[in-house]
């Protein structure tokens, strides 16, 4: 299973390098909602601090979501999906190797937008501990909900707008969770961000667990 | 064709008269709260509707589950499990709108991000993407299965919420009713009860409405099929006049693409 994941997940990471979608369209837009969330609040810096750990996981969803699509977008044309099932690569193996593919554009992503709202929000990074884990425990659970969802959604007609739908409920709480704990990792808060990092955990464990278990019946599917 | 019968009918006036007397028994019986005035009125429809919510996702849960379960697995437990889930839907907009009109009287404000809100509010996204759906998809086993899969989730989320209260620090009311002393007595407690009973008729009275839609739209789908392929037929053959006025009454369309067949192989 672990060498079908790396499989997967060095092809999904070379059709991107040379398709080059994340780097000249994913990115470019995150940073554009950074842009437009500043904007909307209207030079109110106390405030756009107070909020940059919201505004940072409002970012990282939107553009999670187009990365979830892409992901899928790549298997649905041409057939590539039926190449795929007909493959016998271990379905849990897939899944793995999409999430770790789709995590790591998300965490190049993250760093970048970290960058954006340090420099446009003039925030203050610190805690580094906590706001890495909670940051990379997020990354997992959005990937793997992404992929979960991304799967159920990519032979259906109306995709493009059913998997923002489906997606973003099921995402609330991670942006809850990883919000709060990002606050109290810079200060914001006294709440304790570990705390949050457990149900982070929890969240990215359920549906790394579930896709792994179901994602062979979704597939045989779509 | 139709989803009512005799049942049904018995089923949906009782439902419209116990609604009534739940109408008139809390606006006019039952008296005003020492503490909340005339405020205690919404608990006569607002936690009854609640629990339908809930009764309508578990059904859907259970539909899902028998339905991906082999043993049990039947078209039934699917057409349950839409039934719920739509059902379960509505009450859940009635249950957000209710609460936001008790919020703005209680709290002064229509929404608050207090835990049970927010919860409901995610489980009725979740339910209009279970609804999206099921929708989208064609093939009634795909669809059975993939939305099989969001349901069990929405049911995570149903006891997350129901006891959102418990968990989390909220500003939600904790329960009234269902504890060893409620916290409810005399007409104030009776009407509350009977909410439950005029809006779980009214709960049933949805479900089995819901269920029979759904059966006859498989049925429509299954026999449309049947309908084209004798159209199709119908178009390659010369039609005898015995034959023309049943196809005729089938589809209006494909007797005319018969009228047609006919005439070209009259032309040669």
């Amino acid at each position: 299973m672990w060498r079908d994941a790396a499989l997967v997940a060095g092809k999904d990471l070379r059709v991107e390098g040379r398709a080059k979608v994340a780097v000249n369209q994913v990115a470019p837009y995150a940073l554009v909602v950074l842009l437009l969330f500043g904007f909307a609040f209207d030079q109110d810096r106390p405030l756009l601090v107070q909020a940059a750990p919201g505004l940072f996981w409002m970012a990282v969803l939107f553009s999670g979501l187009l990365a979830v699509q892409r992901s899928f977008s790549i298997e649905s044309a041409d057939g590539a999906i039926d190449a795929l099932r007909l493959s016998r690569l271990e379905p849990a193996g897939i899944f793995i190797g999409k999430v770790v593919a789709v995590a790591a554009q998300l965490v190049v992503l993250e760093a970048l937008l970290a960058f954006g709202v340090v420099v446009l929000f003039q925030s203050r990074l610190g805690g580094a501990g906590l706001l890495v884990a909670s940051t990379l425990v997020s990354t997992a659970g959005v990937a793997a909900a992404g992929v979960a969802y991304g799967a159920l959604c990519v032979g259906l007609r109306a995709r493009e707008t059913l998997l923002p739908l489906l997606l973003s409920p099921v995402l609330a709480p991670v942006v809850l969770a990883a919000t709060e704990a990002w606050r109290a990792a810079l200060g914001l808060s006294r709440g304790d961000g570990w705390r949050w990092l457990g149900i982070l955990a929890c969240f990215a464990a359920i549906y790394l667990a579930g896709g792994a278990i179901g994602f062979g019946a979704l597939i045989e599917e779509t | 064709m139709s989803s009512s019968s005799s049942l049904t009918r018995a089923l949906g006036i009782s439902a419209l008269a116990a609604v009534a007397v739940n109408a008139w028994w809390g606006l006019s019986l039952s008296p005003p709260d020492k503490v909340q005035g005339q405020l205690v009125r919404i608990l006569y429809v607002h936690p009854a509707v609640a629990t339908m919510c809930y009764a309508g996702f578990g059904l859907c849960a259970l539909g899902s589950i028998c339905w991906l379960w082999p043993r049990t697995r039947s078209p039934r437990w699917d057409r349950l499990a839409v039934a719920g889930a739509e059902v379960g839907a509505v009450f859940c907009a009635a249950t957000l709108i209710t609460g936001s009109i008790w919020g703005k009287a209680a709290w002064g404000v229509w929404w608050t991000w207090d835990a049970r809100l927010t919860l409901t509010a995610i489980l009725f996204a979740l339910s209009l993407g279970y609804l999206a759906l099921r929708r989208a998809v064609d093939n009634p086993h795909s669809r059975a299965l993939m939305s099989s899969a969001v349901a069990l989730l929405m049911a995570l989320t149903v006891v997350l919420d129901h006891y959102a209260t418990a968990w989390f620090a909220t500003l939600h009311q904790h329960t009234t009713l269902f504890k060893p002393s409620p916290s409810i007595h005399g007409w104030q407690l009776v009407t509350m009860c009977w909410s439950f009973v005029a809006l779980g008729l009214v709960f049933a009275w949805m479900v089995v409405h819901r269920y029979r839609l759904e059966a006859l739209e498989e049925r429509y789908e299954s026999e449309g099929y049947l309908v084209a392929i004798e159209a199709r037929r119908a178009e390659g053959q010369p039609v005898s006049a015995a034959a023309r006025p049943e196809t005729g009454r089938v589809l209006v369309g494909s007797a005319a693409s018969a009228e047609r067949a006919e005439a070209l192989v009259e032309d040669k």
